[in-house]
């Protein structure tokens, strides 16, 4: 069970968790001006990296709050966590060697 | 003779203490710190199950966790039969039934073992080559008689009446395994003040040093230090040492899943003391400090009962004070076993020492043990035993020049062999650690960690007892953020061996039975067929031939296939791979992986105010997500339709009374409140008036319906949302993740209310009299007060919601109050409906109403893929609006597209039938198979209302379709369907403005 970090709460476990896929998608301001690809994309296309991957978690069955964090999808090491809004500190390669 | 095989003294057994047991009903004697494997041992019994596959007779192997063999069924009473136990783990104790498994009609006598006779076609691959085809004969014919002829232990057949505990524990060091290396990992540990917990599998903390005697450790005796240490230990507050608990997962993160055995050894545990206990740990820093295992030789008939691995017969001499044989063998291809033959000679037993090592390979130990008088042959292979049920004799031949020469038996009643040693590297594989191959070692060693671990003592591949103590001692301190380091002075340990693989026979090798796999029956003959017929992975080769795939996970058996493999494809060993081991690390009871979440437990249970008085009033319930909801009130004698038929009527003709509290209701509050949910739902809000409600319909982004409900303003600030029962938490965190992720700016805030509110809903034409009495300061005209209004009130005394909405189509009112009032209200209108025949209804009949009317239920007719156009809802959408959650989708080509299923309702051409939900519907019954089917029903009803069966279905370009025929499955084949519209009952919605 993984360890995570909520920056508003401290270590809690990961069923007191929900994940919400990768973070940093932004909704188009105003999506009736998108294509119906692009649209598409931001729906269905998300990345599935080896390696770091940003993604969205709430604290659920703590403060409720959205965050995100930076795991490692090969490790689940999670290598930092910040507020919803906030970029990370760590550089975001998408894959490892 | 009871206990004829019990050595005159010595042992950690307390002879004072004696306990009696029975297998398979005979009573087998012994003393407190038995295993039942030494007890057993001790009474000459040796002949303990038969095998999976052939069912060859089995016996003893190990002393340990690692035992492939001795599986048994260990009956401690009624309700308390568990199958599978190893004989050496299981602590004997008075009053145990022990029963043999896997044999028929017999142990001594067991018509499977005609298997073994039939062993040639038995070969690796046997079920993927035999049961291919055809595919009937799997279910009928091969599997129950293979199930009848191979298999473990039989289930029990009754519910576990034991309990089981589960713990949560938090530790800066968490020591897994209580040999040397662990306890000075502890030691170390604990004198820098750092919360440790130390778990051992074994019923004592000691390991190795439990059956070394005669060692030496800083001057000491090894059990005086053992007992200096573990008092330490015990005396320490920073401190928890848990014996009898096998650390059998390593998860992420260092969270580590072990279980204590509580009870099951303990004739005399209180009433109530759980029989295991899981316990969850999250620890900083973990050290693996779990030993090592012994492999057995591979040579011809090396399951014999009898032959034993060597440190077993040290460890059942020295510690159980029993001699496993009178005349006992030694065969070996490294130095521990010389130890172990020097331990059984000064036990009085008869014993020599043959080694496969040249005699210039051997180390001092050779002529250290002939000094002892024993005899020692060297450079010799083993060809294979004597006897059937017991071993009777050790065949074994010279190696000269890479032959073999002229056989010899040497008869014995006991073989204890040794084909070198196994880092027990499991939890560090489990851990996602990497292993790398030490050739020196011929084993796989931790190399580079995934986690805050570190290994020690032979668990590292160190076997010197010094260097235990001191790798130990090392991992102890670092693992508490400590420098400390300190040396140990140990006795001289007799370590190295030279890897055996299957050894060199003069037999025919396709008759050569040389086991590599004890429980699954896999032979190194196994191994070779699956390489010539091409497995070159390791991974694949396990699987072909199941090698290391039982219980046990091939503890004794994983390095010896991978070597024979290596050496059949003429390849390093470490190019072959290893495999990845799994938890759990030995097998663990449901019961403890269960613990205390079964019955009312299993998951929670949540119930309305009004729940007791439904139950009091006979209600029968059905379960929606976690809640439990009145289903329907049966009157004596009356079945689910005619009970349904009366409530329906009622709500009909007079009024009905429902309890619709398990509603999910949402408070959505803030000067932004308005402008949210204009973003989050279809329907237009800002223009809503206070005091008005709205059926509001909830996209997700993808544009498929996500939840309805009706909504209610009750201020500029402030809606009062409802969801549906299922789906209010999904709906609540939906509408958190736009607000915290996408919205930010808005001012609003979520509150869940669903539990705040009882709601009672009051339905039929009598609804406005029945609550007329009970209202106060609502003024409950059609004028005042009109269908999709709401008003805040006092009912009974109790401040209200009160809102004027319908989920049948008739007159109603959903009287909302704080739950604690829920009960009182209800009773009130109850009795003020009484004179109108007022009707309580439950679940079904208000799923018939609102079918009558065509009201969708999101999760009936929708499935997750279906738009607010194809349920016919698509009025609902505010399109005046830029934008809402979904909106853009809508617009999405497939979204658009022609022949999307569209909700229509069907009335079958017999009145009387009521259609399957979920049947499918087709245009041609008479179509060749694969038919095109149309769509489904969603839901079918017999309507009291309309005297007919009525259902609502999905149907491609289905609103077309009205007024024709289609079909659609039954039982028997099809029935004629008419499309129509799905409104059944008063088209116009005239009933609901009465
Ligand atoms: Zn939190």
């Amino acid at each position: 069970m993984l360890l995570i970090d909520c920056p508003f709460c401290g270590k809690r476990p990961e069923v007191e968790f929900h994940c919400g896929g990768e973070a940093h998608i932004a909704r188009p301001a105003d999506p009736a001006q998108v294509d119906d690809a692009i649209w598409a994309e931001h729906l269905f296309v998300r990345k599935n990296p080896r390696g770091l991957h940003a993604e969205r978690w709430r604290h659920l069955h703590g403060c409720g709050q959205w965050f995100n964090a930076l795991r490692d999808t090969y490790t689940d090491r999670f290598v930092e966590t910040y507020k919803a809004g906030e970029q990370p500190k760590h550089p975001l390669t998408e894959t490892r060697a | 003779m009871a206990q004829a095989f019990r050595l005159p003294m010595g042992g950690r057994i307390d002879r004072s203490k004696p306990i009696r047991f029975t297998f398979d009903g005979r009573m087998i004697d012994g003393f407190t710190g038995d295993t039942v494997a030494s007890a057993l041992l001790a009474n000459g019994v040796h002949l303990v199950g038969r095998s999976f596959k052939y069912h060859r007779p089995r016996g003893i192997l190990s002393h340990g966790s690692d035992e492939p063999s001795a599986l048994l069924s260990v009956d401690r009473g009624p309700g308390r039969v568990d199958p599978n136990n190893r004989a050496s783990v299981v602590e004997a104790r008075d009053g145990l039934k022990i029963v043999s498994q896997n044999r028929w009609p017999s142990l001594a006598f067991d018509v499977g073992a005609v298997n073994d006779l039939l062993s040639p076609v038995f070969v690796a691959g046997f079920y993927y080559k035999t049961f291919m085809w055809p595919r009937s004969f799997w279910d009928k014919v091969y599997e129950p008689v293979i199930r009848a002829a191979a298999g473990l232990g039989v289930a029990p057949q009754v519910a576990d009446p034991d309990r089981y505990a589960n713990r949560h524990a938090h530790c800066d060091v968490l020591v897994v395994g209580a040999g040397p290396a662990g306890l000075a990992a502890a030691l170390a540990a604990a004198e820098t003040g750092k919360r440790v917990i130390v778990a051992d599998e074994q019923a004592e903390p000691g390991g190795a040093l439990l059956h070394q005697p005669d060692a030496l450790i800083d001057g000491r005796g090894a059990e005086a230090w053992r007992a200096a240490a573990i008092g330490e230990l015990d005396a320490r507050e920073n401190v928890v040492l848990l014996p009898r608990t096998t650390v059998f997962g390593y998860y992420n993160h260092n969270h580590v899943a072990m279980v204590e055995r509580v009870a099951d050894h303990r004739s005399d545990a209180p009433a109530g003391t759980p029989r295991e206990r899981l316990w969850q740990v999250r620890a900083a820093e973990v050290v693996l400090a779990t030993g090592s295992h012994e492999r057995p030789l591979v040579f011809a008939d090396n399951d014999r009962p009898g032959v034993m691995l060597a440190e077993s017969v040290r460890v059942f001499i020295n510690r159980y004070g029993v001699a496993p044989g009178r005349r006992t063998v030694f065969a070996t291809s490294g130095a521990s076993a010389y130890v172990a033959a020097a331990d059984a000679k000064a036990a009085g037993i008869d014993v020599a020492l043959v080694d496969i090592r040249e005699e210039r390979e051997c180390g001092p130990e050779a002529a250290w043990l002939r000094a002892a008088g024993v005899d020692v042959l060297t450079g010799h292979t083993i060809v294979g035993t004597q006897g059937r049920k017991r071993v009777e004799g050790l065949v074994v031949a010279p190696l000269s020049n890479g032959g073999v020469g002229a056989r010899r038996v040497i008869a014995c009643d006991c073989v204890g062999m040794s084909g070198g040693w196994t880092p027990a590297v499991h939890l560090f594989s489990q851990s996602r650690g990497k292993l790398a191959f030490d050739a020196a070692l011929d084993a796989f060693v931790p190399g580079v960690s995934a986690q805050a671990e570190r290994s020690a003592g032979a668990a590292s591949g160190i076997y010197d007892l010094a260097a235990c103590l001191d790798s130990g001692f090392t991992a102890g301190t670092r693992a508490a953020g400590s420098s400390a380091r300190r040396t140990f002075a140990a006795s001289e340990t007799r370590i190295g061996f030279k890897p055996a693989r299957a050894l060199p026979t003069d037999a025919n090798p396709a008759k050569v039975r040389a086991f590599v796999d004890f429980q699954n029956d896999v032979t190194a003959k196994d191994l070779k067929l699956a390489m010539r017929e091409g497995f070159e992975s390791i991974e694949h080769v396990k699987r072909y031939t199941t090698t290391g795939m039982a219980t046990d996970q091939g503890k004794t058996s994983n390095m010896n296939a991978l070597g024979i493999v290596a050496e059949g494809l003429g390849r390093p060993l470490p190019s072959v791979g290893t495999t990845t081991f799994r938890p759990p690390y030995t097998p663990v009871t449901f019961g403890a992986l269960v613990g205390p979440a079964r019955h009312a437990l299993f998951d929670p249970i949540r119930t309305t105010p009004i729940h007791e008085w439904a139950a009091e009033h006979g209600a029968t319930f059905e379960n929606v997500a976690l809640w439990r909801r009145a289903w329907y009130f049966p009157r004596p004698g009356e079945d689910r339709q005619t009970a349904v038929a009366r409530e329906c009527r009622a709500v009909r003709e007079g009024v009905g009374v429902f309890d619709g509290s398990t509603l999910g209701k949402i408070e959505v509050v803030g000067p932004d409140a308005a402008e949210f949910m204009n973003r989050l739902y279809v329907n237009a809000w800002i223009k809503l008036g206070v005091g008005r409600c709205r059926y509001g319909l909830m996209l997700k982004e993808d544009g498929y319906i996500l939840d309805d409900g009706v909504v209610a303003r009750l201020a500029d600030d402030r809606f009062h949302v409802t969801t549906t029962t299922g789906r209010a938490p999904r709906v609540l965190a939906h509408m958190e993740d736009y607000l915290q992720t996408e919205w930010p700016e808005l001012d609003v805030f979520l509150t869940s209310t669903t539990e705040q509110w009882a709601v009672i809903a009051v339905q039929g034409p009598k609804a406005r009299e029945t609550i007329a009495g009970l209202v106060a300061g609502i003024d409950l005209s059609n004028e005042a007060f009109p269908h999709m209004s709401v008003r805040e009130g006092h009912i009974c005394g109790a401040p209200c919601r009160l809102f004027r909405v319908s989920f049948t189509g008739d007159l109603g009112y959903e009287i909302n109050v704080p739950s604690d009032y829920g009960r009182a209200v209800w009773e009130a209108v109850v009795e003020a409906g009484a004179p109108f025949g007022i009707t309580p209804y439950g679940t079904e009949t208000m799923h018939v109403l609102r079918a009558e009317k065509g009201y969708i239920i999101v999760g009936q007719e929708t499935d997750g893929t279906v738009t607010p156009d194809d349920v016919g809802l698509a009025g609902m959408i505010a399109r005046a609006k830029p934008d809402f959650v979904g909106k853009r989708s809508l617009a999405r080509p497939d979204l658009l597209a022609a022949g999307r299923k569209q909700l229509v309702g069907l009335a079958t051409s017999d009145p009387s039938l009521v259609l399957d939900e979920g049947a499918q519907i087709v245009a041609d019954p008479n179509q060749p198979i694969p038919m095109t089917m149309l769509g489904h029903v969603t839901s079918s009803y017999f309507s009291p209302s309309c005297g007919r069966s009525i259902a609502m279905a999905l149907v491609a370009d289905g609103r077309a379709l009205t007024g024709r025929t289609l079909h659609v499955t039954t039982p028997d084949g099809f029935t004629a369907v008419t499309v129509r519209e799905p409104v059944f009952f008063d088209p116009d919605g005239s009933r609901v403005n009465a």
